[in-house]
């Protein structure tokens, strides 16, 4: 089988898509937050939580996409039989499921359950940690990612991460940060990288923020900003997927936020995958969830996938029960 | 032996009062921290006294005629140019060797290796730097000044190049595992290969951390005699540019001068030692007060 896994195209190809337009500004109006409130059964469910937010957060107003088809779904991942393997110690057992294109995609279950590593695996970053292995594959539009033929350096370019922690590289600025995936990838002339800067740091509605000072240290930045900075050079590169490891989970409530909203408006363009230990911001943010528990092998493994609300409202299995209502353990 | 016996007066003020075991603690507590001080001071004395002693007898000796003029005949008076330009050729060219090798050698370790040959090659390098220089000299001498029967001066660079290299290499991997691998890891799912990675993220974050160990070589280099005196040999002549031929250089000018019967030449020896001392504080003083400026801000 010959992969052709392209390079990553001409940042122009996405130019005529409807999120480069005004929504890319930081401060888009974002639906009436009571209203929403009230009417998100999902929200309702999640708010008796204890959580910094369950105020009445603005939760993003859903322009989800309704298929018109519903069951049609239109796949950019489809993990099959996945197992991934620490030296001996198996941490993910047989997981199988699909990510819906240009969908926000929650991964929730409890500590050591495996999510992060999950999530590693689908841009084979897990591949750093040196007794990793992989069994099973990962279909991406078709093709086995973890495939022999498959360079690890190009599909990272397609399928892009956003970190925990926001993490910038110290010695450049904002501008180069921006600009780093494309630059040490091999040159672009430097109008164009000029637009992707602007462009992408739009997109990760940074741009009115940092716009006078792009020569300013990117570690100079607030750490919400700094995570927007992170997501701002992972669009930077044109990925299809961006996979996010709790990308709010050491950002204050107001940063959070930010990058909730930012999510919303991404995947419009991008299929996002997110892993999160806060089920309020799975409930807000994603439109599907999927729910990964252990069992008594300490392997993780998928409960249950689903329509976000659904899992939340009217889960099928009694562990996903459990957790989505605070029973767990 | 304490028993526990019963605590006949429970008051609070009775508790807060020195017992005699108190007071005896309180005093060898005082004692051992005199000790530590007088200790500390100990170790600090051997640099200033080393300063005020070549400083007072270096000054008479460090003037013009010792920076700019060639050596002269036995006892007639000159200079220390020979020395001054023999170092300042010999370490150029020694750096420009071991900076490529330590610090590749030091990605190699930190970066690709497995965890055991990592161990093997670090534990190499730790021994390097215990070995007596001269050692280092003689084994030079056997491979590059032997073989030419020559004295010469690139075998003087490649000796201080040898000794070198194990302490940039060895600076530098601890800078390079300080980096924190979130960067390692942004940098990579960004689709950035992983030389690239290593080039311009990780190396680039460590840069500042890197120069400190190849300033703390170049400074020991220029301090170093016995490895020159099987290799350079050190000269009476100004020697620019012929590296085949023995090369003066500044601690050999030291050693030679010092044991010469003649009070001037005694007296340049004190001025090429303040010379010396002077350039090698600098450097080190460069580094720290970098990276108390990092502390800092």
């Amino acid at each position: 089988m010959t992969i052709q896994i392209e390079p990553p195209p001409s940042p122009e190809s996405r130019a005529d898509e409807p999120s480069a337009a005004p929504s890319g500004a930081p401060d888009a109006p974002v639906a009436d937050p009571a209203a929403d409130a009230v009417g998100d059964p999902v929200v309702a469910a999640v708010d008796r939580d204890h959580d910094v937010l369950q105020r009445p957060v603005p939760v993003i107003e859903p322009a989800r996409p309704t298929p018109a088809k519903p069951d049609a779904v239109d796949a950019a991942l489809s993990v099959e039989h996945l197992n991934v393997y620490y030296g001996p110690f198996r941490a993910i057992k047989e997981i199988g499921l699909t990510i819906r294109r240009h969908a926000v995609t929650a991964i929730i279950g409890p500590s050591g359950c495996g999510k992060s590593t999950f999530l590693r695996t689908l841009n084979r970053m897990h591949e750093l940690t040196p007794t990793a292995r992989v069994e099973g594959s990962v279909l991406l539009d078709g093709i086995d990612i973890m495939g022999p033929d498959v360079d690890p350096v190009q599909l990272r370019r397609v399928v892009g991460m956003v970190f925990q922690r926001p993490n910038p590289f110290p010695t450049m600025s904002i501008y180069d940060n921006v600009v780093a995936g494309l630059r040490l990838t091999g040159g672009r002339p430097r109008y164009e990288l000029d637009e992707v800067v602007e462009r992408s740091l739009r997109r990760a509605a940074l741009w009115d923020e940092v716009k006078d000072k792009l020569r300013a240290n990117g570690t100079s930045l607030s750490g919400g900003q700094q995570q927007r900075l992170c997501i701002a050079r992972a669009l930077a590169v044109d990925p299809e997927v961006i996979l996010m490891d709790e990308p709010a989970s050491a950002l204050d409530p107001v940063a959070t936020l930010r990058i909730e909203q930012l999510m919303a408006e991404l995947r419009q363009s991008y299929t996002i995958v997110i892993v999160t230990h806060n089920m309020q911001q799975a409930a807000r943010v994603s439109d599907e969830t999927a729910f990964f528990t252990m069992g008594e092998d300490r392997a993780g493994y998928l409960v249950e996938m689903g329509r976000t609300s659904e899992i939340f409202t009217n889960p099928k299995n009694q562990l996903t029960e459990d957790y989505v209502s605070g029973r767990f353990g | 032996m304490t028993t526990l016996a019963p605590v006949m007066d429970r008051s609070i003020a009775s508790r807060l009062v020195r017992s005699t075991a108190d007071q005896r603690r309180a005093r060898t507590d005082r004692m051992m921290r005199g000790f530590s001080l007088a200790a500390a001071i100990a170790c600090v004395i051997p640099l200033a006294a080393v300063i005020i002693f070549v400083t007072i007898n270096g000054l008479g000796g460090l003037n013009l005629d010792l920076l700019t003029k060639p050596p002269r005949a036995l006892g007639t008076g000159g200079g220390a140019a020979s020395a001054i330009l023999g170092s300042l050729q010999m370490i150029p060219l020694a750096t420009l060797v071991a900076v490529p090798v330590g610090v590749l050698g030091a990605v190699y370790v930190a970066e690709f290796s497995g965890r055991r040959s990592a161990d093997a090659i670090r534990f190499a390098a730790d021994v390097l730097v215990g070995i007596p220089s001269i050692l280092v000299g003689i084994f030079v001498f056997t491979f590059l000044v032997l073989p030419f029967k020559q004295f010469n001066a690139f075998a003087g660079s490649m000796a201080l190049a040898l000794l070198m290299v194990p302490v940039i290499m060895r600076t530098t991997e601890e800078i390079l595992r300080l980096v924190p691998g979130t960067l390692r890891e942004a940098s990579l799912a960004l689709g950035i290969p992983m030389w690239r990675t290593v080039l311009s993220v990780v190396l680039r974050t460590g840069l500042t951390g890197i120069l400190t160990g190849v300033m703390l070589a170049v400074a020991r280099a220029f301090g170093e005699t016995a490895p020159l005196l099987f290799t350079a040999l050190g000269s009476r002549l100004v020697n620019v540019g012929d590296f085949a031929k023995p090369m003066d250089a500044l601690p050999i000018f030291i050693y030679v001068n010092a044991r010469q019967p003649y009070p001037v030449l005694n007296q340049q020896a004190w001025g090429a030692a303040l010379l010396l001392l002077i350039v090698v504080l600098t450097i080190n003083i460069l580094v720290r007060a970098r990276s108390w400026g990092r502390r800092a801000a």
